[in-house]
């Protein structure tokens, strides 16, 4: 019952949870900052939505405990669900009626009085963007606008903790552009929130720190330039469009980088961390390339994304569904094979 | 605005079983209404719901009704009506387990149990606006059967009884179907499988035909089931005839029903994800 206003917004320790045979969470450990955002990235199965639905009452964890605002998700569970807003993977709006109606609902099992139900849902559509679609059935809204009506019900409570699963999972580019500015905008009026991606960009965009979560466990955490320092500095990287020399190129470069090179046989991307050595690594790279008479596109140095993070940190990139499917025998392992494939 | 959430942050963690009662019934009353409103903007559900019961009628009164008769010397369409009203209670909970397998794999559930609301208010709001649908749709029948030559010849009590036991039946069959629902979760295998155990159970009773008409060994079966019970106690309470026997089985059947699928129904919903 610790209502510490000092302490973390959301606090982790050691949550576990298996369905049957499969591990979902081994451990987690989590703190989050008031009015501070958390990005939770991982790819799928990684754990992400498991925590979610530990933390927001909807599941019981197995072991270790969840605190939010200073309430236990499990004991506390009903004073939790009145600090907190979810909004999930898909939208959970009721399509057959108008945005307006949607929110006067939730309004209502919010216990709002009509009026006040009535005012909140003008006001949330208001900053949503949505006033001329209020009166409209939300089965004619476009996917950004349902997410966006979604998204504007789990604020109908003015949650303090915000919950927010994959908020662009399956949107365009361009509304996925726009749902950030919008979470952007409610972060900046100092809402706690949580939010869970698989895109590495949407992390560095909007989170104040990073988690990454692999197979049910925290396998880093930091800011999004921690992270990136995490890589080594600089990546030098080129494609071969001759896949057969692949291999060769790999060997070229082997000794130039500070770790182990990685290569997509696919798309015939190569790609090593180069640390502080920028240039002269450059100039090396292609000496060394030219050398062995391999051809290259595009040989550039770049400074890391979340991506290479990624992949430096599990061995297989963080969208690679081949990579995450074979990703169960363990990331030493699949680090292992990509170095092996590669040479 | 600001005072009125306030007011509701305030809200102590355990406000008692009355305030919390009083709050359940409300957040049901939120559910039921917006049950009811859905259904109102998707004419094709009420169609769909209303026009299955009205076929049934038109098809035995005028197609097969001439083949089959019935003991004594009573018009058919008496036979069939309280068969068919009793058929439609049950079948209009179709939409029930299709409604919460949606509202289950759109997230729906999981943002309202996320809320503060009563957690009972979900199941019981889709059971209240169901049976209220279930109401509507009787009636309507009820409608139709009146104007193709159905007369409830016993008196309006009994026939009030009727409807009101189509319901009780219509309710307990609506609890097997939320369990279902939940318990598979998927819309498309909801539609599938959801109900099809009601087709045999529902034409292998007294609904339709008179079960003297069937082969032995059928009879056996049809005789025996809780729909043939529940069926000939509402024509009892139709058109007049012996009732106690077939009242007491239906009572015992249906009270079985919802002592087992009540609590399984709860269960399914609270294990749902």
């Amino acid at each position: 019952m610790s209502q510490d206003s000092s302490g973390p917004a959301i606090l982790v320790e050691g949550l576990t949870k298996a369905f049957g045979e499969v591990r979902a969470l081994r451990g987690i450990d989590l703190a989050v900052p008031r009015g501070t955002v958390l990005g939770v990235l991982g790819p799928n199965g990684a754990g992400k939505t498991t925590a979610v639905r530990i933390l927001t009452t909807l599941l019981r964890p197995d072991n270790g405990r969840a605190i939010v605002e200073g309430r236990d998700v499990v004991r506390e569970a009903a004073a939790v669900r009145r600090l907190i807003g979810l909004s999930g993977q898909s939208a959970a709006i009721q399509e057959e009626l108008t945005g307006r109606e949607n929110l006067e609902i939730v309004g209502r099992l919010f216990h709002l009085s009509r009026a006040e139900a009535r005012r909140r849902a003008v006001e949330l559509l208001a900053q949503f963007d949505l006033t001329d679609a209020a009166g409209r059935a939300a089965k004619n809204f476009s996917g950004g606008m349902q997410r966006r009506l979604d998204l504007a019900a789990s604020l109908v409570g003015r949650p303090k903790v915000l919950f927010l699963d994959e908020p662009t999972t399956g949107l365009d580019p361009r509304s996925r552009l726009g749902m950030w500015d919008i979470i952007r905008s409610l972060v900046a009026g100092g809402t706690t929130t949580l939010l869970t991606t698989q895109y590495l960009d949407e992390a560095d965009e909007l989170a104040d720190e990073i988690v990454v979560i692999d197979h049910g466990l925290v396998i880093a955490a930091g800011t999004a330039e921690e992270l990136k320092s995490r890589v080594g500095g600089d990546v030098l990287e080129f494609t071969v469009p001759d896949r057969s020399r692949i291999s060769d190129a790999v060997a070229a470069v082997a000794s130039i980088g500070e770790g182990e090179p990685h290569a997509d046989k696919e798309t015939g991307v190569v790609n090593v961390g180069v640390g502080g050595r920028g240039s002269d690594a450059l100039v090396e790279a292609v000496r060394a390339l030219d050398e062995v008479g391999v051809r290259t596109k595009g040989l550039a140095l770049r400074r890391p994304s979340l991506d290479d993070v990624f992949l430096a940190l599990t061995g297989h990139a963080a969208e690679d569904e081949k990579a995450l499917t074979n990703g169960r025998r363990g990331r030493k392992r699949a680090s292992k094979d990509t170095a092996k494939d590669a040479s | 605005m600001t005072a009125a959430i306030a007011l509701r942050n305030a809200t102590p963690d355990d406000p008692g079983l009355v305030v919390r009662s009083r709050w359940a019934i409300i957040d049901t009353l939120t559910i039921t209404r917006r049950n009811l409103l859905v259904w109102t903007r998707v004419p094709a559900y009420l169609v769909f719901t209303v026009i299955q019961p009205v076929m049934f009628v038109l098809m035995f009164r005028y197609v097969f009704g001439g083949a089959i008769h019935v003991s004594g010397n009573r018009p058919y369409v008496d036979f069939l009506m309280p068969g068919i009203l009793g058929q439609t209670a049950a079948f209009a909970t179709f939409g029930t387990a299709i409604a919460l397998a949606q509202e289950l794999k759109k997230g729906v559930i999981d943002r309202l149990r996320s809320m503060p609301m009563a957690r009972s208010a979900v199941l019981a709001g889709r059971l209240v606006a169901d049976t209220g649908r279930m109401l509507v749709t009787v009636l309507i029948v009820v409608g139709v059967g009146y104007a193709v030559g159905f007369r409830f010849s016993n008196g309006a009590g009994p026939a009030v009884l009727m409807i009101v036991l189509a319901m009780v039946f219509g309710l307990s069959i609506c609890l097997i179907a939320a369990f279902t629902g939940l318990a598979i979760g998927d819309e498309e295998s909801v539609q599938a499988f959801g109900l099809i155990w009601l087709f045999p159970l529902t034409f292998l009773s007294s609904a339709f035909v008179p079960i003297s008409s069937m082969p032995g060994w059928l009879q056996a079966f049809a005789n025996n089931q809780p729909v043939t019970y529940v069926i000939n106690t509402m024509r009892a309470l139709a058109i007049g005839g012996p009732i106690e026997a077939n009242l007491w089985k239906s009572i015992a059947w249906l009270a079985g029903i919802f002592i087992v699928f009540g609590p399984l129904a709860v269960r399914a919903y609270k294990r749902a994800s």
